[in-house]
C-alpha cells in the first residue's frame, strides 16, 4: 500500500509529490491526462509571484509581505483569509532554492513584461520546463507516475481517506492529496455556474478556456457532494478577454490581446462600455474578461489605429484591417453608422495633452460616458485594426476550505489524512481578482504543505496500524 | 524621443494583416507562422539567442527567417519546453521548422549555385566523393609502387606520393572549398543585412562560436538530446571534434612550415610537434564525431529535419574516418601496409575537403555569421517598444 497517493499533475501535486517522497513516504501520483497533455494549468503559467527583502538572483529590489499583502488584499476586495495568504506570501520567499534543486531554472523578466522584474520570478522556458522538472525529479526520486488516470471518486470514512476510485479500480492509501485542478473545462458546470442573463443568453457558453481541457472539476464535485467545506464561489474566476479566435482549450498566454488601452473597445451594438484608460494594462486585463462576459452575445471588440501599431504585444493572430473605419465596421460584422459614430463621438471628446503610454498620462476625454481617462488618443491614422475579444477562463475559484495544514475540513473538522492544493483551494486566498504569478504561488505553497502533512499523516497511520 | 516616433511610424507601417511576403517557400512560411506564435508567447527567451533576436521583430520576412534558422543551434530546449508543441493544434516545432529552413539556405546561398542541389543529395554526394578519393590515391599509389602492399620504407610517405603532388592536390581542393564557402557565407551575410560589426561584437561572436554558448541550454545544464532531461555531452562532443579537427588542422600547417620554411620533410618523431598535434587532434576527431553520432542516433524524432539525417551522418561518417585512418598510418607507418593506409587515409581526407562547401561542414560557417548578425544586432536598441502584463 501506498503512503501517499496524489491526485493530480499540475505544479501543485508534483510539489505534494515531491515533498512526501522527500520524507521517506512512498508516493503515487495519478495525472487524469497523457504524457503529452500532463501538467494541467501549470504548462501555460511563467512566473512565480515572490517576496522578497532584497534584490534575489533574478528579482531587482524588494518586494515586502506588507506590500505583497495590501495588493492581494486590493484585487481581492477582502475576499482573502488573512493567515492562509500570508502564509502563502511567506513560503513564496523561500521555496525556490527547493524548487532549483529539483531542476527549476529561473531567469529575469521577460521582454514585454518588464514590470514584473520586482515581483514575478520567471521560470526559464515557462511553466512546461518546470513541469518537466518535477517529473524528471519525480521519477528519479522512485514517485510511482501514472498518466491517463482520472479519479472518479474517493472512499472516505468519516472525514478519513481510505482510497481513490478510477473506474473498476481501487487504490488504497495511508493519505491523500487532492490537487487536480478547478473546474474550468467542465462547460456544462460552467454554464450552470453563470446561469442565464436578462436577455435570455448562457454567457459561460461563450467563454474559451485558456488552459487544459482536463479539469473536468469531477473530484471537486465529488467533494462537495461528500459534505467536504468549501470556499469561493463558482462563477468566480481568473478571466481574461482573449481573441475570440483562441482555441478553445490551451490557447494559453499568447491569446492574449494587449491594445486595449491604446485605443477603444466596443460591444456588439458598437457601444463603449468601459474605461479602456482606467490603469496600466497590467493592473486590468484581468478585469477584462468580466467585463466582456457581462456584454451581448459576450462578445467585445478592441479597435486601434495605425498609430498604437509597434506598442503593444505582438498577438498571435493578426488584427482584422482596413483603411477606413466603415470598412472596419463591415469586416467585424458591426454596424456601420453606429460604429462610425461611437468612433466620431470618442474622437471628437479626446483632449489629448502630451501622449505617454508609460505613465498614466494627461490624453483623456471629456463630455463622454463612459471616459477614456488616460492615453485617448483619436482614431484617426489608416489603417485600422480590430480584434474581437472572449472571456478566457484561466481557472476557477470555487474550492476546498482548509487550514494551514491543508486539511480538507467536513462540517468544520479537518481530515487527519486527506490534503488539497493548488487551484481547488486557490480560493482561499484568492476570492476574486488576480495578481499575476499568485496562482503558482499558492499551489507551491500548499502542495508542499499538503505533500509534508500527507507523509506524516502516513507514518502516524501506519503507527495506528502497527499498533 | 523624438526619434522614437520616428521608428513607431517606421513599425506602423508593417503590414500585420498579409503576409510578409509572397515568395516564401513552404518552409519559410512555417517559421514565419511559428515565430508569429512564439513571439506573443515568449517563454522561451532565456534559452538561446533566436527568441531575444525574433522579439526585435514584429514580422518575418525572408532574410528574418534565414537569419534566426541559422541563429538557431537545434537544442531543442524550447521543443520541450513549449506549451504549443505537437500534440497541440498550433503545431509548433521551432527548432524543425528552423532546421528544414536551415538546409534550404545552404543550397540557396551556395557557390557556384549549381552545386546546391547537393546538398540534398547529401548520401551521394559523400558516397561519389569518398569513392573518388580513395580511387584517386590508391591509382597514384599503383603509379609509383605497381602494387599496394610492399616493403616498409619507415615512414617516408612521400616515397609514395611526391609532396609537391599532395600540396598541389590539397590546396586545390581546399583552397576551392574556401573559395566556395566563403561566397557562399558573404551571398548569406549580405541577404541579412547584418549592419556594423564594432570589435566587442566580433569578441562576442567569437566566444559563443568557440565555447558553443547556446548549447549550454541558457542555464549551463546543456541542451535535450532524447527526451526532456538536459545534457551537456552534444556541446562537448563538438568541441572534441572541432578542437580535434584544428590540431589535426595545425599538425598539417605545421608539417608544411617544417618542409618549406626549416627544410625538414616528413617523416617525423612520434615526439615532434606536428605528431604531437596530429595525434592529439586525431583522438579528439574520434572521440567528438562518435559521440555525436551515437547522440544523433538518439536523438529525439520530433527534434530537428529527418531528411537531412543522412547529411549530417555522411560527414560525421567522413570526420570518423579522417581520424581512424590518419591514426592507423601512424601506427603502421613502418610497416608494409604503409602505402594503402596512407592512400586511404589521404582519399578520406580528399573526400572531405571536396565536401566541405556542398555538406554539413557549412553549419558551423553559417552559424558563425548569424552569431555575428545578433552580436550586432543586440547592440543596436530594439525600435519596438511592447508593453503588455
Amino acid at each position: 500500500m501506498f503512503d501517499v497517493v496524489v491526485i493530480g499533475g499540475g505544479n501543485a501535486a508534483l510539489c505534494a509529490a515531491l515533498m512526501a517522497r522527500e520524507t521517506g513516504a512512498s508516493v503515487l501520483l495519478l495525472e487524469a491526462a497523457p504524457r503529452a497533455w500532463r501538467g494541467g494549468n501549470s504548462q501555460h503559467t511563467r512566473n512565480l509571484r515572490c517576496m522578497h527583502d532584497a534584490p534575489q538572483d533574478v528579482l531587482v529590489e524588494a518586494y515586502p509581505e506588507e506590500e505583497y499583502w495590501q495588493d492581494l488584499l486590493r484585487v481581492t476586495g477582502g475576499l482573502t483569509d488573512e493567515a492562509l495568504a500570508r502564509l502563502v506570501i511567506q513560503a513564496s520567499s523561500h521555496c525556490r532554492d527547493w524548487m532549483r534543486r529539483h531542476g527549476v531554472h529561473f531567469q529575469p523578466s521577460l521582454s514585454g513584461a518588464l514590470h514584473t522584474a520586482r515581483t514575478n520570478a520567471f521560470f526559464m522556458g515557462g511553466g512546461k520546463a518546470l513541469v518537466n522538472a518535477y517529473y524528471r525529479s519525480a521519477e528519479r526520486l522512485g514517485v510511482q507516475i501514472r498518466y491517463d488516470a482520472a479519479v472518479d471518486a474517493l472512499e472516505l470514512e468519516d472525514g478519513r481517506f481510505v482510497a481513490v476510485r478510477l473506474g473498476e479500480e481501487r487504490i488504497p492509501a495511508r493519505a491523500c492529496v487532492l490537487a487536480a485542478g478547478g473546474f474550468e473545462s467542465n462547460r456544462e458546470w460552467l454554464r450552470e455556474a453563470w446561469g442565464q442573463n436578462d436577455n435570455g443568453e448562457w454567457p459561460a457558453d461563450n467563454f474559451l478556456i485558456r488552459g487544459t481541457r482536463f479539469n473536468q472539476g469531477t473530484l471537486l464535485k465529488f467533494m462537495i457532494d461528500a459534505g467536504a467545506d468549501t470556499v469561493g464561489e463558482p462563477s468566480q474566476s481568473h478571466c481574461v478577454a482573449i481573441d475570440a479566435r483562441a482555441p478553445l482549450y490551451d490557447g494559453g498566454i499568447c491569446t492574449r490581446v494587449d491594445c486595449v488601452s491604446l485605443g477603444i473597445v466596443l460591444n456588439r451594438h458598437a457601444e463603449r462600455f468601459y474605461d479602456e484608460g482606467e490603469d496600466f494594462w497590467p493592473k486590468r486585463y484581468a478585469i477584462w474578461g468580466r467585463l466582456v462576459a457581462r456584454q451581448p452575445g459576450q462578445i467585445g471588440y478592441s479597435i486601434i489605429d495605425a498609430k498604437a501599431i509597434g506598442r503593444f504585444m505582438p498577438p498571435v493572430f493578426p488584427g482584422v484591417k482596413a483603411d477606413t473605419l466603415p470598412e472596419l465596421a463591415r469586416r467585424l460584422g458591426l454596424d456601420e453608422a453606429a460604429f462610425v459614430r461611437t468612433v466620431a463621438d470618442y474622437n471628437a471628446a479626446c483632449r489629448v495633452g502630451r501622449f505617454n503610454h508609460t505613465v498614466l498620462d494627461d490624453c483623456h476625454t471629456t463630455g463622454l460616458t463612459p471616459a477614456k481617462t488616460h492615453w485617448a488618443r483619436p482614431l484617426d491614422t489608416p489603417p485600422f485594426y480590430g480584434y474581437a475579444l472572449r472571456p478566457g477562463i484561466t481557472f476557477t475559484y470555487l474550492g476546498l476550505k482548509v487550514d494551514a495544514h491543508a486539511a480538507v475540513h467536513f462540517g468544520g473538522r479537518p481530515s487527519p489524512n486527506l490534503f488539497v492544493a493548488g487551484e481547488m483551494m486557490a480560493g482561499n486566498v484568492l476570492g476574486q481578482g488576480y495578481l499575476a504569478g499568485i496562482g503558482m504561488s499558492i499551489g507551491t505553497a500548499f502542495g508542499r504543505i499538503a505533500g509534508t502533512h500527507a507523509a506524516q499523516a502516513a507514518r502516524q497511520g501506519t503507527h495506528h496500524e502497527a499498533a | 524621443m523624438k526619434q522614437l516616433d520616428v521608428l513607431i511610424r517606421e513599425a506602423g507601417r508593417f503590414d500585420l494583416a498579409t503576409p510578409a511576403s509572397t515568395t516564401l517557400t513552404d518552409n519559410e512560411a512555417e517559421v514565419g507562422r511559428v515565430m508569429q506564435i512564439c513571439n506573443a508567447c515568449r517563454y522561451c527567451e532565456g534559452f538561446c539567442a533566436v527568441f531575444p533576436a525574433m522579439t526585435h521583430r514584429i514580422e518575418f520576412e525572408k532574410a528574418d527567417i534565414h537569419y534566426l534558422a541559422n541563429l538557431c543551434h537545434n537544442c531543442g530546449a524550447c521543443l520541450h519546453a513549449c506549451q504549443y508543441a505537437p500534440p497541440h493544434e498550433f503545431a509548433v516545432n521551432v527548432p524543425q521548422a528552423m532546421a528544414k529552413v536551415r538546409g534550404q539556405t545552404y543550397s540557396d546561398y551556395a557557390w557556384p549555385p549549381a552545386l546546391g542541389a547537393l546538398y540534398r543529395r547529401s548520401g551521394l554526394t559523400v558516397a561519389l566523393a569518398l569513392a573518388g578519393g580513395l580511387a584517386l590515391f590508391l591509382m597514384l599509389l599503383l603509379g609509383t609502387r605497381a602494387e599496394l602492399l610492399g616493403q616498409p620504407l619507415g615512414g617516408d610517405f612521400y616515397a609514395f606520393f611526391p609532396h609537391n603532388t599532395l600540396a598541389l592536390l590539397f590546396g586545390a581542393v581546399f583552397g576551392f572549398a574556401v573559395l566556395a564557402l566563403g561566397v557562399g557565407v558573404s551571398r548569406f551575410w549580405r541577404s541579412i543585412t547584418p549592419g556594423e560589426a564594432t570589435g566587442p561584437a566580433v569578441a562576442e561572436a567569437t566566444h559563443d562560436v568557440l565555447r558553443l554558448k547556446y548549447l549550454d541550454g541558457g542555464h549551463g545544464e546543456g541542451c535535450n538530446n532524447a527526451d526532456d532531461a538536459f545534457t551537456l555531452w552534444r556541446r562537448r562532443f563538438h568541441h572534441f571534434t572541432f578542437y580535434g579537427f584544428l590540431a589535426c588542422f595545425a599538425a598539417t600547417a605545421v608539417a608544411t612550415l617544417y618542409h618549406y620554411l626549416l627544410g625538414m620533410p616528413a617523416p617525423y618523431a612520434l615526439t615532434s610537434l606536428p605528431v604531437l598535434l596530429g595525434s592529439i587532434g586525431g583522438v579528439g576527431l574520434l572521440i567528438g564525431p562518435a559521440g555525436l553520432l551515437w547522440l544523433n542516433l538518439r536523438r529525439h524524432p520530433a527534434q530537428g529535419d529527418a531528411a537531412q539525417k543522412p547529411m549530417d551522418r555522411g560527414f560525421i561518417a567522413l570526420l570518423l574516418l579522417t581520424s581512424a585512418t590518419g591514426l592507423a598510418v601512424l601506427a603502421g607507418r613502418n610497416s608494409g601496409a604503409m602505402g594503402v593506409l596512407l592512400a586511404a587515409h589521404l582519399g578520406v581526407v580528399m573526400a572531405l575537403f571536396a565536401t566541405l562547401p556542398y555538406g554539413k561542414f557549412a553549419h558551423g560557417i553559417y552559424r558563425s555569421a548569424a552569431l555575428l548578425k545578433w552580436a550586432i544586432e543586440k547592440r543596436q536598441p530594439n525600435r519596438l517598444s511592447l508593453g503588455s502584463d
